[in-house]
């Protein structure tokens, strides 16, 4: 029988309402006790987290590891490390790779890839239609069977009103979440950053904040209609995050996540970076009254959680004019320490809240494994500093790519170590 | 004339005008004004730039402020070479990074640019040793246009600060206005600007300018009239329906001028389309100082390239 001892630390899990001084005995990968001192078992490892934060395993469901097809932005191995260095011990990823995960045997190289480098746990989401061309369904059941836990054509929106009816009806017959990237796109149209003052005095083309709410708007209908089970990814506008909050209200299986740079930056940052190619991102930074209340969201519990929207590119792509860049930017090796600096330092979520969003909540969101630590669940374990100062350095990630706006931030707060089934990860 | 100003150039770009200081502004529109007499001699050069490298980068066509760069150049005597979109590398894949290390390689002074998408010149200055003018960079800025523009108008009215300028057409993508809304507050002028609704970008007023949607309540006591370029192109693409209609509801005329000052001054940056944001006999008539704007251009780039050289460091 192998054994660990995590010992000294504060544990927080809001899946039982626990936060106090007490230790953590793991016993053959899965929780066996947690109480006020344990002695050490005879054969038992030990972890001393004396003035560290002990919580559930964070779980990132919003991330691309671009394998298979896109291996120099990211691969599993390298996007698994990144998840492990930033303190996650699961990763659900999205669906457009090259091919498509919209069929059995991608999901299955990707999951196999996942289990051969056992860095972080890989949750697969398959895509919602064949090709992501938004046309027919993709073979979800053969999916989920596989081991995707998901449905979404992430990257793009499901344009089509029928198709996305179809698919929150078909997916009850294996209870997974329909996950939109909520985008209309002839709004979009050439847009590069948020429509507003600053895309106004920059003169790139905008992004309406309506592209994004008439989608969530019609795809809470179709939820209610179906009874669907909807979620929506990178929630970005005030009035998507207020749909969302009567959809809930009015007892529709409605979810949804928000990413870290939309809690933090706005679509100043676009000029105050000098069209840094870093500030472009899908959704675009949005409003500070836009960021504002989506921090109120996460404070009074709307958003269910935050996901990183993880999006690797080369360096080489992104060095571009900014009209023609790829959007997004990196997230799981700085998600933690932002939110602790940025959220819980000013007093605007409490750390028992943060653990919620990162671990409890999204494990929630897609019924997925770990997010508590109860006798008997699966010892998914991260180990944090709540205060201590850090500062980014992008050349260090251990994700393939370094394309993040927040390259030489000094933060306070860190992840310290994950443990998968009680098995300490080294990256 | 305006006294000398006691400003130095400092800055090794000029990327637009949002950075610069009042002081800044004048300090090139005075400088530009002992330059405009070198257009009048009968050798139009004097050798302020010689051995001095430029390079005009044009990746979107443009005649006039192409020309007005070349002739400025040349008239101080610089060695000029122009490389544009057709034929070049660009057109071969290769990136704007790659272009401008391949520029830095050969060493140029000055880097003029103009390009369709805002921030290339931004991106090409911090790489480049050399100064880099933005010539227009998509719907952002375009600086030389904004000072040949307050240029003009400081000929034709006493001072900039008070006036009412009126800035009419598309201006959402329009580079013209927003250098020149930029320019014209930080020098005191009163700004508004005005055209259809759906050439109107959102949250214009945070530029500091007031916002109308008729031509009359837009011109209504202007000094100064900008007419912007309507881009046919955009006709029947949700901009507008049709020319007819918008030379109906914007299009300058003589009788529709009359709600303006007695004294005011009609400006395009060109090119022009007759009958459509203005009519054939304004364009020509007494208030048009369309051809002048042209003529300063000259001045005003040439004392921009001045400043830039850094050659007025060198002699002091």
């Amino acid at each position: 029988m192998s054994g660990l001892l995590i010992h000294g630390g504060r544990i927080i899990d809001p899946s039982q309402g626990l936060d106090g001084a007490f230790d953590l005995l793991i016993e053959d990968g899965a929780v066996a006790k947690i109480d006020g001192a344990i002695k050490k078992p005879k054969d038992a490892e030990t972890f001393d987290a004396s003035g560290l934060v002990v919580a559930p395993g964070l779980i990132d469901i919003h991330v691309h590891l671009r394998e298979p097809g896109q291996e120099y932005k990211e691969t599993v191995r390298t996007g698994t490390m990144a998840a492990a260095a930033g303190g996650f011990t699961g990763v659900a990823c999205m669906a457009n790779t090259d091919p498509v995960n919209d069929n059995r045997s991608v999901t299955e190289l990707i999951l196999s890839e996942a289990v051969r480098w056992g860095y972080a746990r890989v949750h697969p989401i398959g895509a919602i239609s064949k090709g992501l061309k938004g046309e027919e369904l993709a073979e979800i059941g053969e999916m989920l069977r596989a081991g995707a836990v998901a449905v979404s054509d992430d990257g793009k929106p499901v344009m089509n009103a029928e198709l996305m009816r179809r698919a929150l009806l078909y997916a009850q017959h294996f209870g997974v979440a329909v996950i939109q990237h909520a985008e209309d796109l002839t709004l979009t149209a050439a847009g590069v950053m948020h429509e507003g003052e600053w895309s106004t005095k920059l003169g790139l083309p905008g992004i309406p904040g309506a592209a994004e709410d008439v989608m969530v708007a019609r795809d809470i209908i179709l939820t209610e209609d179906t009874a669907g089970r909807y979620h929506v990814a990178h929630l970005s506008t005030a009035r998507s995050l207020d749909m969302c909050r009567r959809a809930k209200a009015q007892g529709l299986r409605v979810t949804c996540e928000v990413a870290p740079h939309h809690l933090i930056l706005t679509d100043e940052e676009v000029a105050k970076s000098g069209f840094s190619t870093n500030t472009k991102m899908k959704p675009p930074l949005r409003s500070e009254r836009d960021r504002e209340a989506l921090v109120n969201g996460l404070a009074d519990g709307t958003v269910d959680c935050i996901a990183s929207d993880h999006a690797p590119h080369h360096a080489d792509e992104k060095d571009v004019q900014f009209n023609l860049a790829p959007f997004g930017i990196l997230g799981l090796e700085t998600t933690l320490s932002l939110c602790l600096d940025r959220l819980v330092r000013p007093g605007i979520l409490s750390l028992p809240r943060l653990v919620e969003l990162l671990s409890t909540g999204p494990a929630r969101v897609l019924n997925l494994p770990g997010g508590t630590l109860k006798a008997g669940s699966v010892a998914d374990v991260t180990v944090f500093h709540p205060d201590e100062e850090v500062t980014i350095r992008a050349a260090a990630f251990r994700s393939r790519s370094r394309n993040t706006p927040f390259d030489g931030w000094t933060l306070r707060g860190h992840p310290v170590a994950t443990f998968l089934a009680g098995r300490r990860i080294e990256v | 004339m305006t006294p000398a100003n006691p400003q130095r150039w400092t800055r090794k770009d000029l990327l637009g005008i949002a950075e610069l200081s009042a002081a800044e502004i004048e300090l090139i529109l005075d400088t530009a004004d002992s330059f405009a007499e070198i257009g009048e001699r009968p050798i139009k050069k004097v050798p302020t730039l010689r051995g001095k490298t430029v390079i005009n980068l044009f990746f979107e066509a443009s005649t006039r402020t192409r020309s007005s760069f070349e002739i400025a150049e040349k008239r101080l005597s610089a060695d000029n070479i122009n490389f544009s979109t057709s034929g070049s590398a660009l057109e071969k894949g290769e990136t704007l990074v790659d272009t401008a290390l391949n520029l830095q390689a050969m060493a140029p002074d000055l880097v003029v640019i103009r390009h369709g998408h805002p921030g290339v010149p931004h991106m090409l200055a911090k790489r480049l040793k050399a100064g880099v003018i933005n010539a227009g960079d998509g719907a952002h800025e375009h600086p030389t246009q904004a000072l040949l523009d307050a240029y003009t108008i400081r000929r034709h009215k006493e001072k900039i600060a008070g006036l009412k300028v009126a800035i009419l057409g598309d201006i959402e993508h329009s580079r013209v206005v927003r250098s020149n809304i930029h320019l014209l507050r930080k020098l005191g002028a009163k700004v508004t600007v005005g055209g259809p609704r759906t050439l109107m970008p959102v949250a214009m007023e945070t530029m500091g300018v007031e916002v109308a949607y008729t031509l009359d309540d837009a011109i209504r006591d202007a000094d100064v009239i900008m007419m912007l370029r309507i881009q046919l192109e955009r006709q029947g693409r949700m901009s507008f329906p049709s020319v007819r209609e918008y030379f109906q509801l914007f299009g300058l005329t003589t009788e529709r001028l009359k709600v303006a000052k007695e004294d005011v001054i009609i400006m395009h940056p060109g090119p022009m389309n007759r009958g459509v944001e203005i009519s054939s006999e304004l364009a020509d008539g007494p208030y048009s100082v369309i051809l002048e704007q042209v003529t300063h251009g000259v001045s005003v780039r040439m004392a921009v390239l001045y400043l830039l050289s850094g050659v007025h460091e060198e002699t002091v």
